[in-house]
């Protein structure tokens, strides 16, 4: 507990000695006062709140994290960035460091009219206007303390806002790198993503950085899907294991709209996901698709709430974890039916698949329903890999370690496969061939 | 080729195989039957190395080696091969991935260069044809949501493709309707040579019709009670079981 009070104490007095650096229009100014004192009111949770109770933030909080000295991207070169593309795919890509962007690494490729791919520093500088009434309105810092301290702290992160009926068919890339050359250093990216009615986009969140800096990133997007508009949505976390990352995204649907999340989680020490969707009109659909990998002494954390406001609307959500060596993973889903909401199909399903005998997981499906006609279901799984499927393996010859990693990547082609956009699923089959310990070899003869 | 010698098995701590001697030549064909529960597939099984089965005794040596102490992978490289009765099925691994890495496993065990990606569409193709298998089956997942009949074929193909020199076939007839019995025994019967040689295990003779065997042993409570030829497996089907039973030597009390 002194350790929370500690950490709390830190946070707060920061925000008192360098609340200059973020200036902002002065309605923004005012609400980030407002979330650093409802942050000193609620503290960092305890595993004595039901929403943290299998996630320890011990490690994090006694880490003395420090905003980045100011400057330009901090060592950070286009090469280092690499790795983390998606081979063929063309992209606009919008590059954070610690997060502030990083003009020289980033490029807008062309945009149909009207679309606006921007630092959201810059807009807050030149048309703050355009942003008052939605940023800061769907993540809630009243109820959140992580979301409070982005609240408070956040610089920059990227604004994406793609007008009525506008397609844009290539995806959108944001990509936010965290480094800390000599001391630990905290970054809290702030997006802002909204679409028009009737449009259409893909954008690709990845968290990068390298051990073993420890940094910790605090993100927090926030996504408007205006009617019938249609979002993809990827979140891929490859920050290093020694980064902490607690990240929070807020989903807020119109009618008609269709949003699908994928959630790929491999790095970080200490990782939690909130994602948080939200049906406002009906018609709506959601596919919530998740893959956590953590090996070692990782700890990926995955809380999921979707909240069927309206009738007649549909949620999928699929969860996967894959866990190896002495991890910890949490799946916690919860799916609010509200009264009114008729009509609505829900489906919830996490399954996980332990590799090590010291690798544990707990899996909370929820599902709370006031309303009568509706389709939920939700189902959770734990088990070990199918002996009689690894015999089978091994009986064509193929040796057991071999088929060991074939059948855990089978595990997670479930989730690969929701992905729509062949590049990435490539990437993303890379990078769980890549986690397995001879990952190599599998990769060879696919 | 094969030479059993007083195999013993146990299969939960209960003793189902109870002293087989069984000697298989080069390019012959063995049928073993039996009723229900009489350890068919246990022999089967230990053959291919299942791990939950305990060998409490006697000896299996392949071409000369000792088959006992490899391990099931290795068994495969050295030309062993079981066709499943109830085929694992694996969404996530299509067939193709499955199959390219169960050849290239052998072919770099035998010292030879993983297969080129023309040659092994041309190989997968050929025998697909010879087992009615159509394209689309390759890129789907292991035997994922196969019809009976499709995971039997899929057996008897990959069988085709990795080319063993020794096939166990465990109730390869079961669940198939009479055209797709016929499709797999034309598979079979297409992969015998003076060099190949065959377990078939089944409980009916109706795969015996098409893939006549040299030799047939009746296996009753874990023991060979009887070998013969081909005409055995028609008299079994005549007369069913009992007469065999009947007949059996009652296991003898073990001495003190």
């Amino acid at each position: 507990m002194a350790v929370a009070l500690d950490a709390k104490q830190t946070y707060v007095a920061e925000f008192a000695s360098a609340e200059t650096d973020r200036s902002g229009p002065s309605w923004l100014r005012g609400i980030r006062r407002s979330a650093i004192e409802r942050f000193d009111a609620l503290g960092f949770p305890t595993q004595r709140h039901e929403e943290w109770k299998f996630t320890n933030l011990a490690p994090l909080l006694r880490v003395p994290f420090k905003p980045p000295i100011l400057g330009g991207p901090d060592g950070v070169v286009a090469e280092k960035l690499e790795p983390f593309a998606f081979g063929i795919l063309k992209t606009t890509r919008l590059v954070f460091v610690n997060g502030r962007y990083a003009p020289r690494l980033s490029y807008l490729r062309p945009l149909p009219e009207g679309v606006r791919i921007a630092s959201l520093a810059e807009v807050l500088r030149q048309d703050p206007g355009s942003l008052e009434k939605d940023l800061t309105r769907f993540a809630r810092f009243q109820e959140d303390s992580f979301v409070a301290l982005n609240t408070a702290f956040f610089i920059d992160g990227a604004y994406v806002d793609v007008p009525k009926n506008a397609v844009v068919d290539e995806p959108i890339h944001l990509v936010f790198v965290s480094t800390a050359r000599d001391r630990p250093t905290v970054a809290y990216p702030r997006n802002l993503i909204r679409l028009g009615a009737g449009s259409q986009a893909t954008v690709i969140e990845t968290y990068a950085g390298w051990a073993p800096e420890v940094t910790f990133t605090n993100a927090v997007t926030e996504i408007v899907a205006g009617p019938a508009s249609v979002l993809e949505h990827y979140k891929i976390q490859r920050e290093s294991e020694a980064a902490f990352h607690v990240a929070t995204m807020t989903v807020d649907q119109d009618r008609n709209s269709s949003v699908s999340c994928h959630s790929m989680s491999f790095g970080g020490a200490l990782v939690r996901n909130y994602v948080h969707t939200l049906f406002r009109a009906e018609g709506g659909s959601v596919a919530l698709n998740g893959l956590f990998m953590p090996s070692g002494a990782q700890q990926s954390d995955h809380y999921t709430r979707i909240d069927h406001a309206a009738p007649a609307c549909t949620s999928l959500e699929l969860y996967r974890g894959i866990l190896g060596g002495k991890s910890r993973g949490v799946f916690n889903g919860n799916i609010y039916v509200r009264k009114d909401a008729q009509k609505t199909v829900a489906r919830q399903v996490n399954k996980n698949l332990l590799l090590s005998k010291e690798a544990f997981v707990d899996s909370t499906p929820g599902l709370e329903i006031l309303a009568d006609d509706v389709k939920c279901s939700h189902a959770s799984t734990i088990g070990q890999l199918d002996e009689n499927a690894v015999f089978y393996l091994r009986s064509r010859g193929i040796d057991e370690e071999n088929a060991r990693h074939i059948l855990t990547y089978a595990f997670a082609s479930d989730v690969v496969n929701q992905v729509k956009v062949a590049p990435i699923r490539i990437k993303l089959d890379q990078l769980i061939l890549s986690r397995l310990p001879k990952g190599a070899e599998v990769g060879e003869t696919l | 080729m094969l030479e059993i010698k007083n195999l013993h098995v146990k299969v939960a701590g209960k003793e189902i195989l109870k002293g087989i001697d069984l000697s298989i030549g080069p390019g012959e064909v063995h049928a073993v039957m039996g009723p229900n529960g009489s350890g068919k597939t246990t022999l089967a099984q230990v053959l291919a190395g299942r791990l939950t089965y305990e060998v409490t005794g006697g000896t299996a040596r392949f071409e000369g080696k000792d088959l006992l102490a490899m391990k099931p992978e290795d068994r495969a490289r050295e030309g062993v091969f079981m066709a499943f009765q109830y085929p694992v099925e694996i969404p996530g691994v299509s067939n193709a991935y499955f199959l390219k890495a169960a050849l290239n496993a052998i072919r770099k065990y035998r010292g030879l260069e993983e297969i080129d990606a023309m040659d092994f569409m041309s190989l997968v193709q050929d025998k697909a044809k010879l087992l009615g298998l159509d394209e689309t089956f390759m890129k789907r997942g292991l035997n994922e949501g196969f019809s009976g009949g499709e995971k039997k074929k899929n057996e008897v193909f990959q069988m085709a493709v990795l080319e063993p020199k020794f096939c166990i076939l465990d109730e390869t007839d079961s669940g198939l309707d009479i055209d797709a019995l016929r499709l797999v025994a034309n598979g079979v019967n297409t992969m015998r040579s003076p060099k190949r040689s065959m377990l078939v295990v089944t409980h009916y003779q109706r795969l015996l019709d098409y893939v006549i065997p040299e030799f047939v042993h009746v296996l009753v409570d874990g023991r060979i009670v009887k070998s013969g030829d081909a005409d055995l497996a028609r008299n079994l089907e005549k007369h069913g079981y009992g007469w065999i039973v009947e007949e059996a030597p009652r296991p003898q009390p073990a001495r003190a």
